[in-house]
């Protein structure tokens, strides 16, 4: 026994403890408990692999029973292979640096200990998500990321703007879950179990499906709640909303961890997409189109934030890219480096927010680079990693990617290259209006914190040498190796796209300053449009919420339930009281006319009964 | 005499007493509910060991002959200890919300819980019939005296509805004395067992539907619903609690327990147009409670919403189904149970069941609100919550019945999560309003000792089903299978499908 079980139990004690007597307690133990508890589990998953390695096969703990009826047995059953193991060390590693950067960062808030105990209880079920070893166990993990990303979204819950997109995401991704549950009850009739290994394995010999089928079905399924969880088309539009939340959440839920578990879960049944390659192709394309749309909208934004936020959008579609052509080693690779850099993005943002007093609004920065150079620094780094520049982290997955694109589709390749370049460009367009130029605010900035610092230096170590972890090498045992040698003119012009939108942005926000805006006021409407993020929410609302609130109150509740349905039951109450008023007469007080009513009813009885008889 | 017998007669002895309790110490009548109510609980969890053993059958009338028959399995036993839990938990929530007549509030309470012990464990089905009628005389009274303003419309509307279901009921059981000779209900499944008693096909489909519209009424399956937001809006918090977790579930019950063993293939043709009803509840319920503007009727919809999942399963007809739909009986007591009280609670202080006149609760009351928000997970069937367990099970059933079931009913999962999270939302969170400053205040520890209970029911339930699954399955397998004993029927249809033999 290896005690696999730890490595959630321990943040969830943290939750406990926080979240009993967290009130009444003072915030050296409140961050002893919540930091301790993710630095404990962090470095269990270490002893744990210590002494599991090599690990090339699944290593299963089995503990008790959860739900058993008839032949459905869903066993609490952990496990750890290769592929959990990558996932286990991001979640506990970046989440053990955001918890040190949030003592930091919320050190001034209200609801501190419910904070932490909110966040621990975070990487309780996001473990949890990880280590499952059944469908249904997964599903533990997914909705319960989802209850902590929807409570600590709505963490202001004074603020009606928060509490409302914290209703959003939840809701969203209810709808995501609803495709994901299908999903279980398919697999369940088609395998009889829901045990991963056991699911696979009998997936193994089937052909693939070269027209939809049940697998087919479960894969596409699958996906819905993958899009949900991991912000995709058309289920994406919570994720931006989502920044409501505490920088710190935002870093680690919707951009390093809980967001990427939809690639992981996609990743997890790649034996089943193998054998639905129509499925494969709609990821694929719902990746891309992800990729493309967000990171437009990206270009736009002011708040830095959301800029961010479309850009997690944006590079989820790349890693679902990956998934979709079959490249699962390299969207679980980018699954990594996007955790690095873009946990260090926002984090680095914060650090910026933190130091202009709540300031978010990229158009009241500026110049901030001497003022608080080592947010500054430290960002760099996950600039130039996101923006592909070799040989930083960024550089090497996105380039598996691109490839694995290539060799798929080349069409895929190219769109995937415009994007890096979109991508690249807005990155820097947020760097400079930041960094550079004057500053355009009327704060004081200061400099963060070593606890804030500090796990910022530690991501920007990571962020520049992410790429050489070889994370595709390690995944071998999990998902083979493609053959195929690296074209050096498909890198070569992969980077160069990232240059050129670094280029660009310099010459419009550094060079040419106002230049950009001239631009946006000659493009008119489609400016709008992206600006408006294409109207999504507003299509959602004039299509489907508001008709279903407005239909559920006049048609479904006023005319069919109160006016259709107990009218007829009011009616019917007064057509008895009408005919009872009718009756009155028969209640004559005559005794005689009583006792002939009662002969004729006997004599009805009997003739009935034995008429059965 | 044994513990079920015991478990019958002492709340009928405190019902009793309570009425002779004089006027001037009409107050001890509270302290002296709680601990029948007590006492009869923690007696009632005798029960759980064995539960078969302890079956009673003697006569109580000669002729007809009539049986005092009263036993259990493990499909009546959680219901049973469902409600002795909720009667003490009922007396505490009515403390001080209950202030006039006070002796008369608690020896209804009392006699309630009778009648119910006395439904989930009747085998005599005129002895059922005597419990199922008796339990409808105290809730008619809680409503009709202790309600709010519009209380005489619904409780009349209550036993009305009630009655017209149980008279067709009556009239079944009636038949099928005249049929089988006894009202003896383990006699009569014997009776059909080995053949002595068969029901033909013209004879089963009308007792079928005799006794499930009765039943039905009482779940209530829609469209027959219409009784039950204005009962639970007009009754108050203990009325409601004990209607919504337990006198609903009555209907369930019986549905299981004599519908389905009786009148197995009536059943079964029926199940198709039954399921199609349920998914119209759960998808209706749910978007009608969506729009309620009152938190007792939106729980009151939310319940039509979650009786409807019990329905689909049971009528899947399989194992999981029929676990997850027992299951789920339980787990919708407590939950939604809890949500009647937490309401009451709010109501308590505020004196207004209308959401809008609610705010920012979670500022100044927040062990209320957190133990709301577990509520609300729980009842939108949130993993690790109990509802999760029954929920998947049966929409696992129900999609291996038909996928399209699965499908039309997951949507109630959807639209639960919006509901509920809005009332949480407009209720709980944002900023708290001067009325709500000055009248609400946090649970005080009667109050807490009242939910907690059900709390740590909510977690337990759903991390560990393992405590109550087996005895609801095995339960459930003997009536699976007695469901199909009806021969009759059966060779009435084979020819039809093996004619090209000849």
């Amino acid at each position: 026994m290896h005690h696999l079980w730890l490595i959630p139990a321990l943040p969830l004690a943290g939750f406990l403890v926080n979240g009993l007597f967290g009130r009444r307690l003072p915030k050296a133990i409140i961050n002893a408990v919540a930091v301790g508890s993710v630095l404990l589990s962090f470095l269990w998953v270490l002893q744990v692999l210590n002494g599991l390695m090599p690990l090339e096969t699944l290593y299963v703990e089995r503990y008790a029973t959860w739900i058993a009826s008839g032949s459905l047995d869903i066993p609490y059953e952990l496990a750890i292979d290769r592929l959990s193991a990558v996932m286990l060390l991001v979640v506990t590693g970046v989440g053990l640096l955001i918890h040190i950067y949030a003592t930091g960062y919320m050190s001034h808030e209200d609801g501190y200990y419910r904070f932490f105990a909110y966040l621990n209880l975070f990487m309780f079920f996001m473990l949890t998500l990880v280590l499952a070893n059944n469908y249904l166990l997964l599903f533990v993990g997914w909705e319960g990321v989802g209850l902590c990303s929807y409570l600590l979204i709505g963490f202001y819950y004074l603020k009606n703007s928060a509490t409302t997109a914290g209703n959003k995401a939840f809701i969203v991704n209810r709808i995501g879950d609803f495709g994901f549950a299908l999903a279980i009850f398919l697999i369940f009739i088609q395998f009889g179990t829901l045990d991963f290994p056991a699911v696979f394995s009998a997936a193994q010999p089937l052909p693939a499906e070269s027209t939809a089928g049940i697998l087919t079905a479960i894969c596409l399924l699958l996906m819905v709640g993958a899009a949900g969880k991991s912000a995709q088309v058309p289920l994406y539009v919570w994720l931006p909303d989502a920044m409501e939340g505490p920088t710190p959440v935002s870093a680690l839920i919707h951009a390093a961890t809980m967001v990427t578990a939809g690639v992981y879960m996609v990743a997890r049944s790649s034996a089943l997409y193998l054998k639905a390659p129509l499925a494969m192709d709609v990821v694929a394309l719902i990746g891309l189109l992800t990729a493309v749309l967000a990171a437009t909208i990206g270009m736009t934004q002011f708040d830095i934030k959301k800029v961010f936020a479309y850009s997690t959008v944006s590079q989820l579609g790349y890693m679902f890219l990956a998934l979709g052509v079959g490249a699962f080693s390299a969207g679980i690779f980018h699954v990594v480096t996007h955790a690095f850099f873009k946990a260090l993005l926002f984090l680095g943002a914060g650090s910026v927010i933190h130091a202009l007093e709540g300031e978010q609004d990229l158009r009241h920065m500026g110049g901030l680079r001497k003022k608080i150079p080592i947010t500054f620094l430290t960002l760099a780094c996950a600039w130039v990693a996101i923006a592909g520049v070799p040989p930083f982290s960024g550089f090497h997955s996105k380039d598996e990617i691109l490839l694995a694109a290539h060799h798929h589709a080349p069409w895929m390749y190219w769109i995937g290259v415009v994007t890096a370049g979109i991508t690249a460009f807005y990155v820097s367009r947020a760097m400079f209006l930041c960094f550079f130029g004057k500053y355009r605010g009327h704060h004081h900035p200061h400099e963060s914190p070593v606890s804030m610092w500090g796990p910022l230096a530690v991501l920007a170590l990571l962020s520049l040498g992410g790429g050489y972890t070889h994370i595709p090498q390690f995944l071998a045992p999990v998902f083979p190796l493609a053959e195929g040698a690296h074209d050096f003119t498909l890198v070569a012009i992969s980077v160069a796209a990232g240059l050129t939108g670094i280029g660009l942005a310099w010459f419009l926000y550094i060079a040419k300053p106002g230049l950009a805006d001239s631009i946006a006021s000659n493009l008119g409407g489609l400016y709008k449009l992206v600006y408006n993020k294409y109207f999504v929410d507003e299509l959602y609302f004039a299509t489907i919420i508001n008709p279903a609130i407005a239909g559920s109150r006049t048609v479904l509740w006023k005319f069919l339930d109160a006016g259709l349905i107990d009218g007829t039951v009011n009616g019917a109450g007064h057509m008895a009281q009408w005919v009872g008023a009718k009756c009155r007469r028969l209640q004559s007080g005559n005794i005689r006319t009583y006792a002939t009513w009662v002969v004729l009813g006997a004599v009805l009885l009997i003739f009935t009964i034995g008429g059965v008889r | 005499m044994n513990l079920l017998s015991i478990l019958l007669i002492v709340p009928a002895a405190g019902f009793l007493a309570l009425l002779l309790l004089p006027r001037a110490r009409e107050k001890d009548a509270r302290l002296l509910a709680l601990i029948i109510s007590t006492a009869v609980f923690l007696a009632s969890l005798g029960l759980i060991g064995a539960p078969s053993s302890f079956e009673t059958n003697v006569e109580w009338i000669s002729s007809p002959a009539i049986r005092y028959h009263v036993s259990i399995d493990g499909l009546s036993l959680w219901l049973i200890i469902l409600s002795t839990l909720l009667v003490p938990i009922c007396v505490l929530i009515s403390w001080n919300y209950i202030g006039k007549r006070i002796k008369e509030f608690y020896a209804f309470l009392l006699l309630l819980e009778f009648g119910l012990i006395g439904v989930f464990a009747a085998m005599d089905l005129f002895l059922f019939y005597v419990f199922w009628e008796v339990t409808l005389v105290p809730m008619y009274f809680l409503i009709g005296i202790w309600g709010h303003e519009r209380r005489i419309y619904a409780t009349v509307k209550f036993f009305l509805y009630t009655m017209a279901g149980s008279v067709l009921m009556l009239v079944a059981i009636l038949y099928l004395y005249s049929r089988a000779g006894t009202f003896d209900y383990s006699v009569i499944l014997t009776l059909l067992g080995n053949g002595r008693l068969t029901l033909t096909a013209a004879e089963q489909l009308p007792l079928f539907l005799a006794f499930f519209v009765a039943f039905a009424i009482k779940v209530p399956l829609w469209p027959l619903h219409t009784w039950l937001p204005d009962a639970h809006v007009e009754a108050p918090s203990a009325g409601s609690v004990m209607l919504a977790s337990v006198m609903l579930k009555m209907g369930t019950y019986g549905i299981v327990r004599f519908c389905l063993p009786m009148f197995g293939n009536a059943a079964r043709e029926c199940a198709p147009y039954i399921a199609v009803l349920a998914i119209l509840g759960i998808i209706i319920g749910a978007l009608v409670a969506m729009v309620q503007p009152n938190m007792k009727k939106l729980v009151a919809y939310s319940s039509v919403s979650h009786l409807g999942f019990v329905v689909l399963g049971i009528f899947s007809f399989t194992q999981q189904g029929m676990d997850g739909a027992v299951y789920q009986m339980l787990n919708h007591g407590v939950s939604t149970g809890a949500l009647f009280m937490l309401v009451g609670y709010l109501y308590e202080r505020q004196h207004s069941l209308e959401i809008k006149s609610y705010g920012g609760v979670a500022t100044v009351a927040p062990n209320l609100a957190i133990i709301f928000l577990i509520t609300s997970l729980a009842s939108i069937g949130l993993p690790l919550l109990n509802n999760f367990v029954g929920e998947y099970l049966i929409l696992q059933a129900a999609a291996m019945v038909d996928v399209r079931w699965a499908v039309f009913a997951a949507i109630g999962v959807i639209l639960s999560a919006c509901y509920m999270l809005w009332l949480y939302q407009r209720a709980f969170l944002g900023e708290t309003p001067e009325e709500v400053r000055s009248h609400v205040h946090d649970l005080n520890f009667r109050e807490m000792a009242a939910i907690a209970p059900l709390v740590i029911l909510m977690v337990w339930m759903g991390v560990a089903s393992q405590s109550f699954l087996p005895t609801i399955s095995a339960a459930n397998a003997e009536i699976l299978q007695k469901s199909t004993i009806n021969v009759e029927y059966e060779v009435k249809r084979i020819p039809a499908e093996t004619h090209y033999g000849d």
